[in-house]
């Protein structure tokens, strides 16, 4: 079987930045959804002003997760909110647990 | 194909409310989610347990699958009866992102479904995107490495409907990735409706526990045994590292628990990460007459109360 090769991949880090149009066009939302989350602190792009923020890579997983939070189960901006610093406050724990005791964190 | 049973999915009786449905799905969906749950399988449970609510919301369709689950049991071998789809026509319930339910739903409700799809030409729709997990050991994160991964991949046939072929990619995973890292390649998602873009394909990147290393994101943690000789004495000794050994210093006077720094030994990046040695001091026993006299000589010399903070 044919092997396709994916060579342009983007690793979703601190590394690459996208626009406010990027944004919108990867995750197929309009200005104002990306505007609202940035109102709402969901994600904190540099940059002064919408026509020149830039966002992570980290930024954009934080912006899909909190759409599919929003799609998935029913929650407002606020609660996708209040979910994503609770799911990355966990996150942090089980690192630093993982570190401490040489468990692999379940 | 094997028989399916949506009340177990869902975990509810069978002549459960419509209400009781809902409230089960809600829960169980929070729990399975997967941006929210850690287990393995928890990307298949929220897919199986949407299938299941997909099904059991809809009167209609929860009707007729009651009609067939009558007797049956889940995982027992079975085919739609003859006639069915020309028996049972569903209108097009609205679907919740149902590009990848299983087998099963799609030879009960798929056909109208694809034919509703089919119907809808003029409507632009972006592709779905999709979600892999790739699994590397912490030393291809350090340096990279390429992956091949067989997925049934969406497509628009003649016709416009979407059918999957399987096709294995080819991923090339830079050096520098963490655990959870989302990898994204762009147009190798869903196909889109109408000439709208296809969706996104994403790796989310699962590391391997490594037997002497532990990542915290770019950092690397290693407990490093040394004796007491060599910590109170200060000594150079060799410390393993994701690129090799290396010397490092053990400063005079160190105790258990110190970390100390190899500065940008952990997983490149920008800036890269740092490898800490965390000191551990490992005792030889009083194993022998000459030992044990030792250490008598030792605990006159060197009077030590260890736990002088532990004292009111």
């Amino acid at each position: 079987m044919a092997v396709i090769r994916l060579t342009t991949v983007q690793v979703l880090d601190e590394r690459i930045e996208f626009s406010l149009s990027d944004v919108c066009r990867t995750c197929c939302i309009s200005a104002e959804t990306v505007i609202d989350m940035v109102a709402e602190g969901v994600v904190e792009p540099l940059g002064g002003g919408p026509d020149n923020w830039r966002f992570t890579g980290a930024n954009l997983v934080r912006v899909q997760t909190a759409l599919r939070l929003q799609n998935d189960l029913r929650v407002n901006l606020p609660g996708a909110a209040l979910a994503l610093e609770l799911l990355e406050e966990i996150d942090e724990l089980r690192r630093r647990v993982h570190r401490l005791s040489a468990d692999w964190p379940d | 194909m094997k028989f399916k049973d949506y009340y177990e999915i869902i975990g509810v009786q069978r002549d459960a409310s419509q209400d009781e449905i809902k409230r089960a799905y809600r829960r169980l969906a929070r729990k399975y989610h997967p941006d929210v749950s850690k287990e393995a399988d928890a990307e298949a449970r929220f897919k199986e347990v949407g299938e299941a609510y997909e099904v059991l919301k809809d009167p209609e369709k929860r009707a007729a699958y009651d009609g067939l689950a009558s007797g049956r049991q889940a995982g027992e071998e079975f085919q739609p009866p003859p006639n069915w789809e020309r028996d049972f026509v569903f209108g097009d319930g609205g679907f919740t992102g149902a590009s990848d339910f299983s087998d099963f739903f799609d030879a009960l409700f798929g056909g109208a479904a694809r034919h509703s799809r089919g119907a809808r030409h003029n409507v632009q729709m972006p592709g779905e995107d999709r979600q892999v997990r790739v699994t590397i050991s912490l030393e291809e994160a350090y340096r990279g490495t390429t992956r091949r991964v067989s997925l049934a991949v969406p497509e628009l046939d003649a016709k416009g409907r979407i059918v999957t072929r399987d096709r294995t990619l080819s991923v090339k995973i830079p050096a520098g990735v963490i655990e959870g890292q989302r990898i994204r390649v762009a147009g190798q998602g869903a196909p889109g409706m109408g000439g709208a873009p296809q969706g996104d394909l994403y790796f989310i990147v699962d590391i391997l526990r490594h037997r002497l290393f532990r990542p915290e994101r770019r950092d690397i943690y290693l407990d490093l045994p040394v004796t007491p000789w060599e910590a109170a004495l200060g000594a150079s000794v060799k410390v393993p590292t994701l690129g090799g050994a290396v010397d490092l210093k053990i400063p005079k006077g160190s105790q258990t628990g110190r970390k100390l720094r190899l500065k940008e030994r952990g997983l490149p990046g920008n800036p890269p990460g740092d490898q800490y040695a965390v000191l551990k001091i490992v005792t030889p026993g009083a194993d022998t007459p000459e030992l044990e006299s030792l250490y008598r000589r030792l605990a006159e010399a060197a009077p030590l109360n260890p736990r002088a903070e532990l004292e009111a």
